[in-house]
């Protein structure tokens, strides 16, 4: 491989630090000892502390956490189950519509989204809350789930599975032993992907909360609304801290996996 | 067995996926009304054939023609296409470059940058927003900078405008316009270049003949995945964008939360998806027509 020309360094360069100096500066800023988020006046960790302090936000971001584990898990089992369907069992009635509205909500505007659902909770009568945000962020994360999946079972051979029914196995018993861990990574990804979209997710969530259940992006937006606030730069920190953690986490593990299976290959070819 | 695989997910998209579209429809149709829910009319089974006969005789295509009439609701379309149409355009001009370089490194380098890129995608959209409000505002970092270095003298408005929603916009979605190109790039024959040069080709000259055509699909897939969400993007415009920057998807959600009125909110939905379906199907088209090039 040549090395790079310099036109090519200077837009990685300019590019990432497009793409990376407005969160340094976040994340700078959140150790800021003034209120005025752009002057400088020494280091400190107070906003920190302040944000400890703020029950509501605290509450916040424990309905956040509650909402995206439940909606991820949920998107996880109902988005494989619909890829499981839409890869391996070939033709049923009903299939065009069906990976329709698996692909459509990807697409979807999440004002759209959200109105559409917020009407049908009013028109069943269904009083808002965290439910209603968990069944809410469980439909269009399922579908981000079940894209993941589907395209990890595409390449995969179904002759191991169909050997495991030759052998006995029964369909649940060939999915559990043979299809599951050999697409765990792709669904341990997507739960992923459903939990970080749930923890991320504005519009949708205002449109299906109640007044009693306030997720932390909307706890976000109502304050961010009224400017810039050194706490929120510190909130922002923890948040891109624990995905920055939990992301690398994720690559390293799956990068194991694939060297481990690449040599156990080799050994036995 | 197979029917519950096939049942349970489809039973609960077709619940609150396709009916809330069929409720959004019949809600746009009916008129604005002081009540709980706020529209009329609502069905009364209890009535039997004639209530619901008397249901149906209620909905009137009067919320469309009212957005038709009306200045605010056409401009903020209109408004809206333009904005997101500008902002593929300068994410492409700012993406490419990225994509086509991640593309020529080195290959032990490659997996790194692609973290790089996806990993700002993994963080919260809402905070990658709110960073460039303390940049953009007229006390701001940009501002602070320029002022010290002598561009300008004067501090420069750009929050609450058109540009900033534009960088916003580009900044947020630059992940989705780089992986495709980069995609594409990367599974390009670097001998064909070497083979065009040889032939006498400049480089430049490489670059349109060979390059560009080869990344075509790559930077379709790109533009279409910016210019969908962002043609209804709430968060960008009513954070960064100030009172004179109309798009359609703050619009709705003003004719909504503040306005309360269901029905031109509804309407004003299903319009929107409307004008979706074109480049959602153009979208369709081109990654089938890259699966089968690939196979």
């Amino acid at each position: 491989m040549k090395r790079l020309s310099a036109f090519n360094v200077v837009s990685l360069t300019l590019g990432f630090a497009f793409l990376y100096i407005p969160m340094l500066i976040l994340v700078i800023y959140s150790f800021n000892e003034s209120k005025l988020v752009t002057v400088w006046a020494g280091f400190s960790t107070k906003w920190y502390g302040e944000l400890l302090q703020n029950d509501a936000m605290i509450d916040a971001a424990w309905v956040t956490m509650k909402v995206a584990f439940f909606s991820s898990t949920l998107a996880t089992v109902l988005g494989t189950m619909a890829a499981y369907v839409l890869v391996r069992r070939g033709r049923f009635y009903g299939r065009t519509v069906f990976s329709g509205m698996i692909y459509a909500p990807l697409v979807m505007p999440e004002v759209i989204t959200g109105l559409s659902l917020l009407l049908l909770f009013i028109a069943i009568g269904m009083d808002r809350g965290v439910l209603t945000i968990v069944l809410a962020h469980t439909t269009f994360s399922m579908c981000y789930v079940s894209v993941v999946v589907s395209s990890r079972l595409i390449s995969f051979d179904d002759s191991l599975e169909e050997a495991a029914l030759d052998l006995g196995a029964s369909q649940f018993e060939a999915f559990r032993l043979v299809t599951l861990p050999i697409i765990a990574p792709a669904v341990i990804s997507g739960w992923l992907l459903a939990f970080t979209l749930s923890l991320d997710d504005l519009v949708i969530a205002s449109f299906a909360a109640g007044p009693s259940s306030t997720t932390l992006p909307i706890k976000i937006f109502s304050s961010v609304r009224l400017g810039v606030s050194p706490e929120i730069n510190a909130l922002s920190t923890i948040i891109i801290a624990i995905v920055t953690v939990g992301v690398l986490t994720a690559s390293i593990v799956s990068k194991r996996q694939i060297t481990r299976r690449l040599q156990e290959e080799a050994q036995a070819g | 067995m197979k029917r519950l695989l096939i049942g349970v997910p489809f039973v609960w998209l077709f619940v609150l996926f396709l009916v809330p579209f069929g409720i959004v429809l019949k809600i746009s149709l009916s008129d604005i009304d002081l009540a709980i829910p706020p529209y009329t009319p609502t069905l009364e089974v209890s009535d039997g054939w004639a209530g619901v006969a008397a249901f149906f005789s209620a909905l009137d295509l009067e919320n469309y023609i009212f957005l038709t009439s009306d200045d605010l609701y056409w401009k903020a379309y209109l408004s809206s296409l333009q904005i997101a149409s500008i902002s593929t355009f300068l994410t492409l001009l700012v993406g490419f470059p990225i994509a086509y370089a991640m593309a020529r490194a080195a290959e032990e380098w490659r997996p790194a940058l692609l973290m790089l890129v996806i990993l700002p995608f993994w963080t919260s959209f809402l905070i990658r927003v709110y960073a460039w409000i303390g940049i953009l505002s007229t006390e701001g970092f940009l501002n602070q900078f320029l002022l010290w270095t002598g561009v300008i003298s004067e501090p420069l408005t750009i929050l609450n405008t058109n540009t900033a929603v534009y960088i916003g916009i580009v900044y947020t979605y630059l992940p989705f316009m780089i992986l495709p190109i980069y995609a594409t790039l990367e599974k390009m024959d670097a001998s064909l270049l070497e083979a065009a040069e040889d032939l006498g080709c400049s480089r430049m000259q490489a670059f349109w003949l060979i390059t560009l055509p080869l990344a075509r699909p790559g930077v379709v897939a790109g533009c279409f995945l910016v210019f969908i969400p962002t043609l209804g993007e709430f968060v960008i415009p009513s954070l960064l964008g100030g009172s004179d920057t109309l798009m359609i998807g703050k619009v709705l959600w003003e004719e909504f939360f503040n306005n309360r009125d269901w029905p031109v909110a509804s309407a004003v939905a299903i319009i929107l998806l409307l004008i979706l379906i074109i480049p959602i199907i153009l979208f369709q088209r081109n990654q089938q027509i890259n699966k089968e090039a690939q196979q």
